[in-house]
Protein backbone atom coordinates (compact mmCIF):
# COMPACT_ATOMS: atom_id res chain seq x y z
CA UNK A 1 0.00 0.00 0.00
CA UNK A 2 2.76 2.40 0.96
CA UNK A 3 4.65 1.60 -2.21
CA UNK A 4 1.63 2.37 -4.37
CA UNK A 5 1.29 5.78 -2.79
CA UNK A 6 4.94 6.46 -3.45
CA UNK A 7 4.67 5.49 -7.12
CA UNK A 8 1.56 7.63 -7.45
CA UNK A 9 3.40 10.59 -5.94
CA UNK A 10 6.37 10.14 -8.25
CA UNK A 11 4.10 9.94 -11.24
CA UNK A 12 2.27 13.12 -10.38
CA UNK A 13 4.86 15.61 -11.74
CA UNK A 14 4.91 13.97 -15.15
CA UNK A 15 1.15 13.83 -15.57
CA UNK A 16 0.22 15.92 -18.56
CA UNK A 17 -1.77 18.52 -16.69
CA UNK A 18 -3.12 21.13 -18.98
CA UNK A 19 -3.67 24.57 -17.61
CA UNK A 20 -6.67 26.38 -18.96
CA UNK A 21 -5.90 29.24 -21.23
CA UNK A 22 -5.72 32.44 -19.27
CA UNK A 23 -5.38 30.51 -16.02
CA UNK A 24 -8.03 30.24 -13.35
CA UNK A 25 -10.39 33.13 -12.76
CA UNK A 26 -10.23 33.01 -8.96
CA UNK A 27 -13.14 35.39 -8.49
CA UNK A 28 -15.47 33.44 -10.70
CA UNK A 29 -14.29 30.15 -9.25
CA UNK A 30 -14.87 31.20 -5.64
CA UNK A 31 -18.13 33.05 -6.14
CA UNK A 32 -19.42 30.41 -8.49
CA UNK A 33 -19.16 27.94 -5.64
CA UNK A 34 -20.32 29.96 -2.69
CA UNK A 35 -23.09 32.07 -4.19
CA UNK A 36 -26.58 31.18 -5.14
CA UNK A 37 -27.32 30.43 -8.79
CA UNK A 38 -30.22 29.81 -11.14
CA UNK A 39 -28.78 26.47 -12.15
CA UNK A 40 -26.91 23.78 -10.30
CA UNK A 41 -23.63 23.35 -12.04
CA UNK A 42 -22.34 19.88 -11.28
CA UNK A 43 -19.23 19.53 -13.41
CA UNK A 44 -17.74 20.24 -16.83
CA UNK A 45 -16.67 17.33 -19.00
CA UNK A 46 -14.65 18.18 -22.15
CA UNK A 47 -15.88 21.73 -22.18
CA UNK A 48 -19.49 20.70 -21.82
CA UNK A 49 -21.28 21.93 -18.72
CA UNK A 50 -23.35 19.41 -16.85
CA UNK A 51 -25.85 21.39 -14.84
CA UNK A 52 -29.36 21.06 -13.51
CA UNK A 53 -31.59 23.76 -14.94
CA UNK A 54 -33.74 25.19 -12.20
CA UNK A 55 -37.01 27.04 -12.65
CA UNK A 56 -36.83 30.81 -12.41
CA UNK A 57 -40.05 32.17 -10.96
CA UNK A 58 -40.56 35.89 -11.36
CA UNK A 59 -43.59 37.88 -10.30
CA UNK A 60 -43.91 41.07 -12.32
CA UNK A 61 -47.23 41.75 -14.04
CA UNK A 62 -48.11 38.11 -13.53
CA UNK A 63 -46.07 35.04 -12.80
CA UNK A 64 -43.30 34.10 -15.22
CA UNK A 65 -41.70 30.68 -15.02
CA UNK A 66 -38.73 29.87 -17.24
CA UNK A 67 -35.20 28.45 -17.12
CA UNK A 68 -32.14 30.62 -17.30
CA UNK A 69 -31.55 29.76 -20.96
CA UNK A 70 -34.90 31.24 -21.88
CA UNK A 71 -34.60 34.30 -19.69
CA UNK A 72 -34.08 36.59 -22.64
CA UNK A 73 -37.30 35.45 -24.28
CA UNK A 74 -39.21 36.58 -21.22
CA UNK A 75 -37.40 39.91 -21.15
CA UNK A 76 -35.02 39.23 -18.27
CA UNK A 77 -31.27 39.24 -18.04
CA UNK A 78 -28.63 38.77 -15.36
CA UNK A 79 -27.03 41.79 -13.70
CA UNK A 80 -23.40 42.00 -12.55
CA UNK A 81 -24.28 40.16 -9.33
CA UNK A 82 -25.82 37.31 -11.31
CA UNK A 83 -29.37 38.17 -10.39
CA UNK A 84 -32.32 38.35 -12.75
CA UNK A 85 -33.32 41.88 -13.72
CA UNK A 86 -35.79 43.30 -16.18
CA UNK A 87 -33.93 43.71 -19.48
CA UNK A 88 -35.58 47.05 -20.25
CA UNK A 89 -35.74 48.82 -16.89
CA UNK A 90 -32.80 47.06 -15.17
CA UNK A 91 -34.89 46.73 -11.98
CA UNK A 92 -35.08 43.60 -9.87
CA UNK A 93 -38.48 41.96 -10.10
CA UNK A 94 -40.02 39.96 -7.28
CA UNK A 95 -37.87 36.89 -7.72
CA UNK A 96 -38.87 33.65 -5.97
CA UNK A 97 -36.92 31.30 -8.22
CA UNK A 98 -36.04 27.80 -7.10
CA UNK A 99 -32.34 28.53 -6.99
CA UNK A 100 -29.46 26.21 -6.18
CA UNK A 101 -29.73 27.01 -2.48
CA UNK A 102 -33.50 26.52 -2.46
CA UNK A 103 -33.15 23.12 -4.14
CA UNK A 104 -30.40 22.23 -1.68
CA UNK A 105 -32.63 23.32 1.18
CA UNK A 106 -35.48 21.20 -0.15
CA UNK A 107 -33.27 18.11 -0.58
CA UNK A 108 -31.66 18.47 2.83
CA UNK A 109 -34.98 19.17 4.50
CA UNK A 110 -36.57 16.09 2.98
CA UNK A 111 -33.56 14.09 4.09
CA UNK A 112 -33.83 15.50 7.61
CA UNK A 113 -37.58 14.98 7.89
CA UNK A 114 -37.29 11.42 6.61
CA UNK A 115 -34.47 10.63 9.04
CA UNK A 116 -36.23 12.05 12.07
CA UNK A 117 -39.63 10.59 11.18
CA UNK A 118 -38.04 7.18 10.62
CA UNK A 119 -36.49 7.51 14.04
CA UNK A 120 -39.84 8.55 15.51
CA UNK A 121 -41.52 5.64 13.76
CA UNK A 122 -39.09 3.25 15.42
CA UNK A 123 -40.22 4.53 18.81
CA UNK A 124 -43.86 4.23 17.83
CA UNK A 125 -43.47 0.65 16.66
CA UNK A 126 -41.26 -0.65 19.41
CA UNK A 127 -41.72 -0.82 23.12
CA UNK A 128 -39.03 1.42 24.43
CA UNK A 129 -39.06 -0.33 27.79
CA UNK A 130 -38.27 -3.71 26.31
CA UNK A 131 -35.97 -3.06 23.36
CA UNK A 132 -32.84 -1.09 22.86
CA UNK A 133 -32.83 1.28 19.90
CA UNK A 134 -31.52 -0.13 16.65
CA UNK A 135 -30.69 1.39 13.29
CA UNK A 136 -31.60 5.00 12.78
CA UNK A 137 -32.91 5.35 16.33
CA UNK A 138 -29.61 4.15 17.76
CA UNK A 139 -27.81 6.69 15.61
CA UNK A 140 -29.94 9.71 16.41
CA UNK A 141 -31.01 9.04 19.98
CA UNK A 142 -27.68 9.85 21.64
CA UNK A 143 -27.47 13.14 19.74
CA UNK A 144 -31.05 14.10 20.54
CA UNK A 145 -30.62 13.19 24.19
CA UNK A 146 -27.33 15.06 24.42
CA UNK A 147 -28.78 18.23 22.89
CA UNK A 148 -31.96 18.07 24.89
CA UNK A 149 -30.53 17.12 28.26
CA UNK A 150 -27.17 18.86 28.23
CA UNK A 151 -27.90 21.96 26.19
CA UNK A 152 -31.60 22.76 26.16
CA UNK A 153 -32.54 21.61 29.63
CA UNK A 154 -29.61 23.34 31.29
CA UNK A 155 -29.96 26.61 29.41
CA UNK A 156 -33.73 27.03 29.18
CA UNK A 157 -34.63 25.79 32.63
CA UNK A 158 -37.73 24.00 33.90
CA UNK A 159 -39.94 24.97 30.93
CA UNK A 160 -37.60 23.40 28.41
CA UNK A 161 -40.20 20.93 27.07
CA UNK A 162 -42.06 23.72 25.29
CA UNK A 163 -39.01 24.87 23.40
CA UNK A 164 -37.08 21.70 22.78
CA UNK A 165 -38.88 20.82 19.51
CA UNK A 166 -37.87 24.15 18.01
CA UNK A 167 -34.32 24.00 19.31
CA UNK A 168 -33.83 20.41 18.21
CA UNK A 169 -35.23 21.25 14.79
CA UNK A 170 -32.86 24.20 14.51
CA UNK A 171 -29.91 22.06 15.58
CA UNK A 172 -30.55 19.25 13.14
CA UNK A 173 -31.52 21.63 10.36
CA UNK A 174 -28.24 23.52 10.68
CA UNK A 175 -26.25 20.33 11.17
CA UNK A 176 -27.56 18.56 8.10
CA UNK A 177 -27.14 21.66 5.92
CA UNK A 178 -23.61 22.19 7.24
CA UNK A 179 -22.69 18.58 6.59
CA UNK A 180 -24.26 18.50 3.14
CA UNK A 181 -22.36 21.69 2.34
CA UNK A 182 -19.07 19.87 2.83
CA UNK A 183 -20.02 17.05 0.46
CA UNK A 184 -18.54 18.20 -2.86
CA UNK A 185 -20.87 16.47 -5.34
CA UNK A 186 -24.43 16.95 -6.36
CA UNK A 187 -26.94 16.75 -3.57
CA UNK A 188 -24.37 18.44 -1.38
CA UNK A 189 -22.02 21.29 -1.99
CA UNK A 190 -24.53 24.13 -1.92
CA UNK A 191 -23.40 26.87 0.41
CA UNK A 192 -26.69 26.94 2.31
CA UNK A 193 -25.84 27.80 5.90
CA UNK A 194 -23.14 30.10 4.52
CA UNK A 195 -25.90 32.23 3.03
CA UNK A 196 -27.06 35.17 5.08
CA UNK A 197 -30.71 34.77 4.08
CA UNK A 198 -30.80 31.26 5.53
CA UNK A 199 -29.05 32.15 8.76
CA UNK A 200 -31.17 35.31 8.93
CA UNK A 201 -34.40 33.30 8.88
CA UNK A 202 -33.04 30.93 11.53
CA UNK A 203 -32.11 33.90 13.70
CA UNK A 204 -35.56 35.38 13.06
CA UNK A 205 -37.19 32.19 14.35
CA UNK A 206 -35.06 32.35 17.48
CA UNK A 207 -35.97 36.02 17.86
CA UNK A 208 -39.65 35.13 17.66
CA UNK A 209 -39.24 32.24 20.09
CA UNK A 210 -37.53 34.50 22.61
CA UNK A 211 -39.87 37.47 22.34
CA UNK A 212 -43.23 35.84 21.72
CA UNK A 213 -42.89 33.58 24.75
CA UNK A 214 -40.99 35.94 27.04
CA UNK A 215 -42.69 36.43 30.39
CA UNK A 216 -43.47 39.69 32.15
CA UNK A 217 -40.14 39.77 34.00
CA UNK A 218 -38.38 39.72 30.66
CA UNK A 219 -40.35 42.70 29.35
CA UNK A 220 -39.98 44.55 32.62
CA UNK A 221 -36.23 43.99 32.46
CA UNK A 222 -36.18 45.52 29.02
CA UNK A 223 -38.55 48.44 29.49
CA UNK A 224 -38.06 49.28 33.17
CA UNK A 225 -34.86 47.58 34.36
CA UNK A 226 -33.59 47.69 37.95
CA UNK A 227 -31.25 50.63 37.52
CA UNK A 228 -31.16 54.14 39.02
CA UNK A 229 -34.08 56.26 37.90
CA UNK A 230 -32.11 58.75 35.84
CA UNK A 231 -30.98 55.95 33.54
CA UNK A 232 -34.60 55.12 32.88
CA UNK A 233 -36.10 58.62 32.85
CA UNK A 234 -34.01 59.51 29.86
CA UNK A 235 -34.51 56.05 28.36
CA UNK A 236 -30.88 55.05 27.97
CA UNK A 237 -31.15 51.60 29.49
CA UNK A 238 -34.42 50.65 27.79
CA UNK A 239 -32.91 51.74 24.49
CA UNK A 240 -29.83 49.61 25.08
CA UNK A 241 -31.99 46.68 26.12
CA UNK A 242 -34.21 47.00 23.06
CA UNK A 243 -31.10 47.16 20.90
CA UNK A 244 -29.92 44.02 22.71
CA UNK A 245 -33.12 42.24 21.71
CA UNK A 246 -32.00 42.58 18.10
CA UNK A 247 -28.23 42.21 18.46
CA UNK A 248 -28.57 38.75 20.02
CA UNK A 249 -30.21 37.06 17.01
CA UNK A 250 -28.11 39.27 14.74
CA UNK A 251 -24.96 37.77 16.25
CA UNK A 252 -26.43 34.30 15.73
CA UNK A 253 -27.03 35.09 12.09
CA UNK A 254 -23.55 36.51 11.45
CA UNK A 255 -21.72 33.79 13.41
CA UNK A 256 -23.21 30.88 11.52
CA UNK A 257 -23.02 32.62 8.16
CA UNK A 258 -19.41 33.73 8.56
CA UNK A 259 -18.14 30.43 9.92
CA UNK A 260 -19.61 28.29 7.20
CA UNK A 261 -18.78 30.75 4.45
CA UNK A 262 -15.19 31.01 5.68
CA UNK A 263 -14.91 27.23 5.77
CA UNK A 264 -16.10 26.93 2.19
CA UNK A 265 -13.74 29.66 1.01
CA UNK A 266 -10.78 28.06 2.81
CA UNK A 267 -11.45 24.66 1.30
CA UNK A 268 -11.99 26.11 -2.16
CA UNK A 269 -8.82 28.19 -1.91
CA UNK A 270 -6.72 25.22 -0.93
CA UNK A 271 -8.09 23.20 -3.84
CA UNK A 272 -7.57 26.21 -6.12
CA UNK A 273 -3.85 25.97 -5.37
CA UNK A 274 -3.73 22.92 -7.61
CA UNK A 275 -5.16 24.76 -10.57
CA UNK A 276 -3.36 28.03 -9.91
CA UNK A 277 0.00 26.28 -9.88
CA UNK A 278 -0.71 24.36 -13.09
CA UNK A 279 1.03 27.06 -15.09
CA UNK A 280 4.11 26.99 -12.86
CA UNK A 281 5.55 23.76 -14.21
CA UNK A 282 5.01 20.12 -13.30
CA UNK A 283 7.35 19.91 -10.27
CA UNK A 284 5.85 22.80 -8.38
CA UNK A 285 2.35 21.79 -9.44
CA UNK A 286 2.87 18.20 -8.33
CA UNK A 287 4.26 19.07 -4.94
CA UNK A 288 1.61 21.72 -4.35
CA UNK A 289 -1.05 19.20 -5.33
CA UNK A 290 0.14 16.83 -2.64
CA UNK A 291 0.24 19.62 -0.08
CA UNK A 292 -3.17 20.90 -1.17
CA UNK A 293 -4.69 17.43 -0.99
CA UNK A 294 -3.28 16.81 2.48
CA UNK A 295 -4.32 20.26 3.63
CA UNK A 296 -7.72 19.67 2.07
CA UNK A 297 -8.14 16.51 4.14
CA UNK A 298 -7.21 18.44 7.24
CA UNK A 299 -9.63 21.25 6.41
CA UNK A 300 -12.41 18.79 5.67
CA UNK A 301 -11.96 17.29 9.11
CA UNK A 302 -11.94 20.77 10.58
CA UNK A 303 -15.12 21.59 8.68
CA UNK A 304 -16.78 18.48 10.05
CA UNK A 305 -16.00 19.76 13.51
CA UNK A 306 -17.17 23.27 12.62
CA UNK A 307 -20.38 21.89 11.10
CA UNK A 308 -21.25 20.25 14.38
CA UNK A 309 -19.89 23.04 16.52
CA UNK A 310 -21.81 25.82 14.80
CA UNK A 311 -25.07 23.89 14.99
CA UNK A 312 -24.32 23.27 18.67
CA UNK A 313 -23.43 26.89 19.35
CA UNK A 314 -26.52 28.19 17.57
CA UNK A 315 -28.73 25.85 19.57
CA UNK A 316 -26.98 26.60 22.84
CA UNK A 317 -27.16 30.38 22.43
CA UNK A 318 -30.79 30.19 21.31
CA UNK A 319 -31.49 28.15 24.43
CA UNK A 320 -29.70 30.67 26.59
CA UNK A 321 -31.65 33.56 25.08
CA UNK A 322 -34.92 31.71 25.59
CA UNK A 323 -33.83 30.84 29.11
CA UNK A 324 -33.06 34.49 29.85
CA UNK A 325 -36.57 35.45 28.76
CA UNK A 326 -37.96 33.04 31.36
CA UNK A 327 -35.76 33.80 34.30
CA UNK A 328 -37.21 34.89 37.58
CA UNK A 329 -35.46 38.04 38.83
CA UNK A 330 -32.70 37.29 41.33
CA UNK A 331 -34.42 39.00 44.28
CA UNK A 332 -37.55 36.89 43.82
CA UNK A 333 -35.80 33.57 43.69
CA UNK A 334 -33.71 34.32 46.75
CA UNK B 1 -21.71 42.84 -2.11
CA UNK B 2 -24.13 40.09 -2.93
CA UNK B 3 -22.80 37.92 -0.12
CA UNK B 4 -24.24 39.98 2.71
CA UNK B 5 -27.45 41.15 1.09
CA UNK B 6 -30.09 38.54 1.72
CA UNK B 7 -31.95 37.60 -1.41
CA UNK B 8 -35.73 37.89 -1.14
CA UNK B 9 -36.47 34.68 -3.00
CA UNK B 10 -34.22 32.64 -0.76
CA UNK B 11 -35.64 34.34 2.35
CA UNK B 12 -39.14 33.47 1.20
CA UNK B 13 -38.33 29.85 0.44
CA UNK B 14 -36.29 29.47 3.61
CA UNK B 15 -39.24 30.67 5.71
CA UNK B 16 -41.56 28.28 3.89
CA UNK B 17 -39.19 25.29 4.02
CA UNK B 18 -38.02 25.80 7.57
CA UNK B 19 -41.61 26.41 8.63
CA UNK B 20 -42.72 23.12 7.12
CA UNK B 21 -39.74 21.23 8.54
CA UNK B 22 -40.34 22.79 11.95
CA UNK B 23 -44.03 21.91 11.84
CA UNK B 24 -43.42 18.30 10.78
CA UNK B 25 -40.60 17.62 13.20
CA UNK B 26 -42.18 19.46 16.13
CA UNK B 27 -45.47 17.63 15.64
CA UNK B 28 -44.49 14.14 14.54
CA UNK B 29 -40.76 13.86 15.14
CA UNK B 30 -39.05 15.09 18.25
CA UNK B 31 -41.87 14.88 20.83
CA UNK B 32 -42.33 11.18 20.03
CA UNK B 33 -38.63 10.52 20.43
CA UNK B 34 -38.06 12.64 23.52
CA UNK B 35 -41.18 11.29 25.22
CA UNK B 36 -40.10 7.73 24.54
CA UNK B 37 -36.63 8.43 25.86
CA UNK B 38 -38.12 10.21 28.85
CA UNK B 39 -40.38 7.24 29.47
CA UNK B 40 -37.44 4.91 29.36
CA UNK B 41 -35.27 6.96 31.65
CA UNK B 42 -38.19 7.28 34.09
CA UNK B 43 -38.62 3.56 33.89
CA UNK B 44 -34.94 3.01 34.58
CA UNK B 45 -35.06 5.36 37.54
CA UNK B 46 -38.16 3.61 38.87
CA UNK B 47 -36.60 0.20 38.37
CA UNK B 48 -33.46 1.25 40.20
CA UNK B 49 -35.55 2.53 43.06
CA UNK B 50 -37.63 -0.64 43.11
CA UNK B 51 -34.49 -2.77 43.08
CA UNK B 52 -33.13 -0.74 45.96
CA UNK B 53 -36.33 -1.20 47.89
CA UNK B 54 -36.40 -4.91 47.12
CA UNK B 55 -32.87 -5.25 48.37
CA UNK B 56 -33.72 -3.38 51.54
CA UNK B 57 -36.77 -5.59 51.96
CA UNK B 58 -34.65 -8.65 51.42
CA UNK B 59 -32.22 -7.55 54.09
CA UNK B 60 -35.18 -6.83 56.34
CA UNK B 61 -36.59 -10.27 55.63
CA UNK B 62 -33.32 -11.94 56.48
CA UNK B 63 -33.32 -10.05 59.75
CA UNK B 64 -36.90 -11.04 60.38
CA UNK B 65 -36.09 -14.60 59.58
CA UNK B 66 -33.24 -14.53 62.04
CA UNK B 67 -35.60 -13.08 64.60
CA UNK B 68 -38.16 -15.76 63.87
CA UNK B 69 -35.59 -18.50 64.25
CA UNK B 70 -34.53 -17.00 67.53
CA UNK B 71 -38.14 -16.83 68.66
CA UNK B 72 -38.78 -20.39 67.59
CA UNK B 73 -35.79 -21.56 69.49
CA UNK B 74 -37.02 -19.79 72.62
CA UNK B 75 -40.45 -21.29 72.11
CA UNK B 76 -38.92 -24.70 71.66
CA UNK B 77 -36.94 -24.54 74.86
CA UNK B 78 -39.96 -23.17 76.69
CA UNK B 79 -42.13 -26.02 75.45
CA UNK B 80 -39.48 -28.55 76.36
CA UNK B 81 -39.23 -27.08 79.82
CA UNK B 82 -42.98 -27.10 80.24
CA UNK B 83 -43.14 -30.67 79.02
CA UNK B 84 -40.58 -31.84 81.48
CA UNK B 85 -42.34 -29.97 84.24
CA UNK B 86 -45.62 -31.54 83.25
CA UNK B 87 -44.03 -34.95 83.16
CA UNK B 88 -42.59 -34.50 86.57
CA UNK B 89 -45.83 -33.22 87.99
CA UNK B 90 -47.75 -36.11 86.43
CA UNK B 91 -45.29 -38.59 87.84
CA UNK B 92 -45.48 -36.96 91.24
CA UNK B 93 -49.23 -36.94 91.12
CA UNK B 94 -49.34 -40.56 90.03
CA UNK B 95 -46.99 -41.45 92.80
CA UNK B 96 -49.14 -39.65 95.31
CA UNK B 97 -52.24 -41.29 94.00
CA UNK B 98 -50.58 -44.69 94.09
CA UNK B 99 -49.50 -44.10 97.64
CA UNK B 100 -53.00 -43.02 98.62
CA UNK B 101 -54.48 -46.04 96.92
CA UNK B 102 -51.99 -48.31 98.59
CA UNK B 103 -52.73 -46.91 102.04
CA UNK B 104 -56.44 -47.19 101.38
CA UNK B 105 -55.99 -50.82 100.34
CA UNK B 106 -53.87 -51.42 103.40
CA UNK B 107 -56.53 -49.90 105.59
CA UNK B 108 -59.17 -51.98 103.97
CA UNK B 109 -57.05 -55.09 104.37
CA UNK B 110 -56.47 -54.29 107.99
CA UNK B 111 -60.17 -53.84 108.61
CA UNK B 112 -60.88 -57.10 106.85
CA UNK B 113 -58.15 -58.90 108.70
CA UNK B 114 -59.53 -57.56 111.96
CA UNK B 115 -63.00 -58.72 111.02
CA UNK B 116 -61.64 -62.15 110.01
CA UNK B 117 -59.79 -62.43 113.24
CA UNK B 118 -62.87 -61.42 115.18
CA UNK B 119 -65.00 -64.03 113.47
CA UNK B 120 -62.24 -66.61 113.86
CA UNK B 121 -61.97 -65.93 117.54
CA UNK B 122 -65.72 -66.08 117.88
CA UNK B 123 -65.65 -69.35 116.00
CA UNK B 124 -62.93 -70.76 118.18
CA UNK B 125 -64.76 -69.60 121.26
CA UNK B 126 -67.91 -71.26 120.09
CA UNK B 127 -65.98 -74.47 119.32
CA UNK B 128 -64.32 -74.29 122.67
CA UNK B 129 -67.68 -73.75 124.34
CA UNK B 130 -69.19 -76.68 122.44
CA UNK B 131 -66.23 -78.90 123.25
CA UNK B 132 -66.31 -77.90 126.87
CA UNK B 133 -70.06 -78.48 126.90
CA UNK B 134 -69.52 -81.92 125.42
CA UNK B 135 -66.70 -82.58 127.84
CA UNK B 136 -68.87 -81.39 130.64
CA UNK B 137 -71.71 -83.55 129.44
CA UNK B 138 -69.51 -86.56 129.41
CA UNK B 139 -68.18 -85.76 132.86
CA UNK B 140 -71.63 -85.00 134.13
CA UNK B 141 -73.12 -88.19 132.64
CA UNK B 142 -70.50 -90.32 134.35
CA UNK B 143 -70.81 -88.55 137.70
CA UNK B 144 -74.55 -88.24 137.69
CA UNK B 145 -74.97 -91.32 139.78
CA UNK B 146 -72.56 -90.29 142.37
CA UNK B 147 -75.00 -87.79 143.82
CA UNK B 148 -73.48 -85.60 146.37
CA UNK B 149 -72.65 -82.33 145.26
CA UNK B 150 -74.04 -82.73 141.79
CA UNK B 151 -76.06 -79.63 141.91
CA UNK B 152 -73.15 -77.70 143.29
CA UNK B 153 -70.83 -78.74 140.59
CA UNK B 154 -73.25 -77.82 137.90
CA UNK B 155 -73.78 -74.40 139.33
CA UNK B 156 -70.18 -73.80 139.74
CA UNK B 157 -69.38 -74.76 136.13
CA UNK B 158 -72.11 -72.60 134.72
CA UNK B 159 -70.85 -69.78 136.86
CA UNK B 160 -67.35 -70.19 135.60
CA UNK B 161 -68.42 -70.44 131.99
CA UNK B 162 -70.43 -67.29 132.08
CA UNK B 163 -67.66 -65.47 133.88
CA UNK B 164 -65.12 -66.62 131.34
CA UNK B 165 -67.32 -65.37 128.48
CA UNK B 166 -67.62 -61.81 129.73
CA UNK B 167 -64.02 -60.64 129.23
CA UNK B 168 -64.18 -61.96 125.71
Amino acid sequence: MKRWWLILLLLLPVLPLRAEEGGLDMNEYLFGHISDAYEWHITTIKGKDIAIELPCIVIENGVHVFTLHHAAEHGYTLNENGKLVNAQTGRRPLDISITKNVLGLIINSILLVVLILLCARWYKRHDVLKEKPTGIAALLEPVIVMIEQDVIKDAVGPEYKRFSPYLLTAFFFILINNLMGIVPIFPGGANITGNIAVTGVLALFTFLMVNLFGDKHYWKDILWPDVPLFLKAIPIMPLIEILGMFTKPFSLMIRLFANILAGHIMLLSVIALIFLSAAMGPVLNGSLTVIAALFGVFLDCLELLVAFLQAYVFTMLSSVFIGLAHQKPAHETN
Amino acid sequence: MSLITPDFGLLFWMVVIFGIVFFLLAKFGFPVITNAVQKRSDHIADSLKAADEAQAQLANMAQEQQKMIEQTRLEQSRILKEASEARESIIAQAREEAAAEASKLLEHAKVEIAAERESAIRDIRRQVAMISVEVAEKIVRKDLDAAGGQQDLLDRMVEEASQAQIPN
